[in-house]
């Protein structure tokens, strides 16, 4: 087992799983490694009402490490691609994405950069990100954090962000709740009166200053911005020992 | 007495004309009907509207020249996060696309299987999904909540080519993996509608393999059925065999240059499914 004091992407971890905790029994649906590490602590440890997916089709009860090849699977529910929607369309969901791009209203692209008709960079599509915005609470995971990702105004709105969604109206964006982005500096959120993106929390080790350079609009910053916390004794053996033994997550965020 | 719905890849290939637009099943890089794409990246056949949850079926035709517009919400090859000949194709303008959420595409195709123009839905509403396809309109609940809704209209299909681990010879096919994906809608949602297979059983033989919902293709929903033995290859169809993720990579590099791709061509793609097969062995 890793030991020493929690690595940068465990207090990533951590603040993941604060994400899902107090969800209630839906389906926790964090997408990327750091997202599945924290999803599965939350499940672990404050939150075992939530119901998650072994990364394809089944819904399985215990906490299957990640990267691990043929994992043992307590199933307890058949989940395929099309009945995924019905999860979405119900509003039983709380996925966390990755996105290309993210504006101040949480605007979010992973679509393509530039034009439609020849982009500069073709990415991935459209994928789920306009279904599940408009349907469920969506969270966002960021691994590094640039002003490249943090952008003015993105190319292409996949994720619906607020002003997208105020702009519906109360009917048609009634569904629409962003809920926070976690990036490898900080915790940010849309709790401010016009939902304009909030620094949170900055992790341990992160001055304010590196979270504002780092970000190409302006972000709303309080005076005395918290630290995101540490990750408990408890939830670093669950992290270290159980779902991530082979340290997939401090290769995504290597320690600072 | 059951039909006899064989049929031989080159046969289907001939099915699919200038213009069509052909639905393709499986998911990303997984359980493609891929014998029948190599035979239509050999066919004379352009200008296919090519409808896909897509994978490398996508990108091995758009670097063949047969499309002219892709209907889709991802191209992935799971693995590797990113098509690169459908990146290639898409950054040189060469192909054109109707942008998509992953369930507006259900929506259309259930729509189509339906015979209903359109089916409602809130996917779509603020997006960009909009902005992209002007074609597409709103509805207004016709009830008192007078909510407006995307009509996602109906993704009709000439021509729809899936893959299944089993299958008769009158058309009904099996999948023993844990997903059916979107196959049977794709069937439902076309014209003319070709599956290919791992092994053609007799029909006795399918209860053993699986429980009666595996069998999710009747042959209401198919007019022939070609055995390909290994003919999703590269792409995963376990239980059968998992993906070929060296042979993916080799045909990613294969995107790195017009060389690397006319010797991928040469080797892979212009010769015979019984060639392609060998030389993938050994």
């Amino acid at each position: 087992m890793r030991d020493g004091p929690p690595t940068r992407a465990e207090v990533c971890a951590a603040a993941i799983a604060d994400c899902f905790a107090g969800d209630g029994e839906i389906l926790a649906n964090p997408i990327g490694t750091l997202p599945v590490i924290g999803g599965r602590l939350a499940k672990a440890t404050v939150a075992p009402e939530l119901v998650m997916t072994d990364g394809e089709a089944l819904l399985v009860e215990n906490i299957i490490p990640v990267g691990i090849d043929n994992p043992e699977k307590v199933v307890a529910g058949w989940n395929p691609y099309r009945a995924m929607f019905d999860v979405v369309w119900s509003g039983r969901r709380h996925v966390m994405m990755g996105a290309s791009q993210l504006d101040k209203h949480g605007n979010q692209n992973f679509a393509f950069i530039g034009s439609h008709a020849a982009p500069r960079t073709q990415l991935l599509g459209m994928r789920g990100a306009p279904g599940n915005t408009i349907n469920d609470i969506t969270s966002y995971w960021i691994p590094a954090h640039t002003a490249r990702v943090f952008v003015p105004a993105v190319d292409v709105v996949s994720g619906v962000g607020y002003d997208r969604a105020r702009d519906l109206g109360p009917v048609a964006g009634r569904f629409h709740h962003l809920g926070r982005v976690v990036t490898n500096l900080c915790v940010l959120d849309f709790e401010t009166p016009d939902h304009r993106m909030r620094l949170r929390s900055v992790h341990p080790g992160v001055a304010v200053e590196e979270v504002v350079t780092a970000t190409g609009f302006e972000l709303a910053v309080e005076n005395d911005v918290p630290e995101s916390r540490f990750p408990t004794d408890d939830e670093l053996e669950w992290i270290r020992q159980r779902i991530d033994p082979k340290g997939l997550g401090e290769e995504e965020v290597p320690n600072p | 007495m059951i039909p006899d719905k064989r049929v031989t890849i080159d046969e289907v290939a001939a099915e699919v004309r200038d213009g069509m637009t052909v639905g393709i099943g499986g998911w990303g890089s997984r359980r493609k009907p891929m014998a029948l794409v190599r035979a239509l990246c050999r066919a004379s056949v352009k200008d296919l509207r090519i409808v896909s949850y897509g994978g490398p079926d996508v990108g091995l035709l758009c670097r063949a020249g047969k499309v002219r517009e892709v209907v889709y919400a991802f191209v992935s090859l799971d693995s590797i996060p990113l098509e690169p000949h459908f990146r290639n194709a898409r950054q040189s303008g060469s192909v054109t696309t109707m942008e998509l959420d992953e369930g507006m595409f259900l929506l259309g195709l259930q729509a189509a299987a339906w015979r209903v123009p359109f089916l409602p839905t809130r996917v779509g509403l603020g997006s960009d999904v909009m902005r992209f396809s002007p074609s597409l309109r709103t509805v207004r609940s016709p009830y008192d909540d007078g909510e407006e809704l995307v009509a996602m209209p109906a993704l009709e299909l000439d021509v729809a080519l899936i893959h299944m681990h089993r299958g008769d010879q009158g058309g009904t096919g099996q999948y023993l993996n844990v997903d059916p994906y979107f196959d049977d809608l794709m069937c439902m949602a076309a014209t003319r509608r070709f599956m290919s297979v791992e092994q053609i059983v007799a029909t006795e033989r399918f209860l053993a393999d699986g429980p009666p919902q595996s069998i999710r293709i009747n042959r209401l929903m198919t007019d022939g059925v070609v055995e390909t033995p290994h003919g999703a290859h590269f792409t995963e169809c376990v239980p059968d065999y998992p993906r070929d993720e060296a042979f993916q990579r080799a045909y990613t590099a294969s995107a790195k240059s017009d060389e690397a791709w006319s010797e991928f061509r040469a080797r892979y793609i212009d010769v015979t499914e019984a060639d392609y097969q060998q030389v993938v062995k050994s």
